[in-house]
């Protein structure tokens, strides 16, 4: 038996693989922005003077850091219907990569905030600004600019932990290269396509994140 | 569902053990692989010629940008066409070896590029040759540095080996969904998976801060 190359499968399917990369990072878009919320709210919780938001947000950051999200997928997807709590595959997969995202997001959100000078937050007092404005006009704006490197590398793995989509058949990038592979037997194609794919999906969305740490970045 | 979840648990907590077993065993023997051919691609990312050099940059940056589970079915589908007959086993350990061989190789790098400068100068000053700078002065000092990174990478592989059920190895997740499969009760299995999947990746994390502190540096 002698393998022959023959992209013309893949090339058939070129429209649909780009729609199906376009679910990935829709997927990934609606986590990032949710989980980012999540976090920055986490994150706060985690450095907080108050004990119990400390415990409850450690807890969570603790459990679903050291929890594949695999298991938080199929929990979500064929877990949670027996509690009478049914979604369709794309809403679960947002929401399960939503809550992994946010316990992420947190922790690179809490290191950022460790290393705020506290003189910032005492300058806020000194003119008279409550806590809160302190922390949403002074702490999270200096917050997210500090953390822009961090957090583009974790929204990019976030990006590639979409593939798991494809076992709970969320029709996105690697459900149809498997696909593909399963009805075509042109293996090689399939897989050699899909590295391709993801691997300028990232370099391009981190290029993008770049040029935004960039813009963002506190001058010297 | 007429049996509890107790009484399924204890039914069927040979296939758990056995399933934890091979979870255990995938991962480690990735880690240690991957950890070997990772300083080797790390190495080269670092002391190589330009060659060598872009090769390593090359391996690493494909590998990085490509999911875990793009890997793993990758390295599955594709060995057997290029006649290369791993069964699903060897080809899940390969596939993450080779994923945290790309992040530790990384990290190495960056380690080792980020010891001062005098550090090397002074060992070259006291006579030592490239090699016994590398082992007794660049090494121990970068490997205390990327040591936290390294255990995330570990904590990575344990999460990573869940998607070796994919191709058809029985670890935690398959024994799992084989479980849940004959009782239904899928909510209270998942969660037991999950609680099971914590207690090893937080002991590794855990374990992990122990030998930082260890050998920190007082």
């Amino acid at each position: 038996m002698d393998y022959y190359i023959d992209y013309s499968v893949v090339w058939r399917s070129l429209g649909t693989l780009f729609h199906a990369l376009g679910i990935d990072l829709y997927m990934t878009l609606f986590s990032v922005a949710l989980g980012s919320l999540i976090g920055l709210v986490v994150a706060f919780a985690l450095v907080s003077e108050r004990k119990i938001f400390r415990i409850l947000s450690s807890t969570y950051v603790a459990v679903i850091r050291n929890v594949p999200l695999l298991i938080i997928v199929l929990f979500i997807y064929f877990g949670l219907p027996d509690a009478g709590f049914v979604f369709s595959e794309i809403p679960s997969f947002i929401f399960a990569l939503t809550i992994y995202a946010g316990a992420y997001v947190a922790e690179v959100f809490r290191g950022g905030i460790l290393a705020i000078p506290k003189g910032v937050g005492e300058a806020g007092m000194a003119i008279g600004m409550s806590n809160l404005q302190i922390i949403v006009f002074i702490k999270i704006p200096i917050l997210i600019r500090s953390t822009m490197p961090a957090l583009s590398s974790t929204y990019i793995s976030l990006f590639k932990d979409a593939s798991v989509a494809a076992i709970i058949s969320v029709p996105e990038l690697t459900f149809h290269i498997r696909k593909i592979n399963l009805e075509t037997f042109r293996t090689i194609e399939a897989w050699s396509t899909a590295t391709v794919f993801y691997v300028v999906a990232c370099f391009l969305i981190a290029f993008l994140l770049r040029r935004v740490e960039r813009r963002v970045a506190i001058p010297k | 569902m007429s049996t509890g979840f107790f009484n399924e648990l204890w039914i069927s907590k040979m296939m758990i053990f056995r399933g934890i077993y091979m979870c255990v065993f995938v991962s480690f023997t990735a880690i240690v692989i991957g950890t070997i051919l990772g300083m080797f691609v790390g190495l080269a990312l670092t002391y190589g010629n330009m060659f060598t050099r872009f090769l390593a940059r090359f391996y690493v940056d494909v590998i990085r940008g490509v999911p875990v589970l793009v890997l793993i079915l990758t390295i599955y589908f594709v060995l057997p066409v290029i006649k290369i007959n791993f069964t699903a086993l060897q080809a899940g350990i390969t596939s993450l070896a080779i994923f945290s061989s790309a992040q530790i190789a990384e990290m190495l790098r960056g380690g080792l590029q980020n010891i001062p400068k005098g550090q090397t100068e002074a060992a070259k000053a006291v006579g030592l040759g490239f090699f016994q700078t590398f082992v007794f002065v660049s090494l121990p000092q970068a490997l205390r540095q990327v040591l936290p990174t390294w255990v995330n990478t570990a904590v990575e592989t344990v999460k990573g080996s869940t998607l070796v059920s994919l191709i058809g190895v029985v670890e935690l997740t398959l024994v799992m969904q084989q479980i849940i499969g004959r009782n239904f009760l899928t909510m209270q299995f998942y969660a037991m998976a999950g609680l099971i999947y914590f207690l090893i990746c937080f002991s590794i994390e855990r374990g992990g801060k122990y030998v930082e502190k260890k050998v920190a540096i007082k």
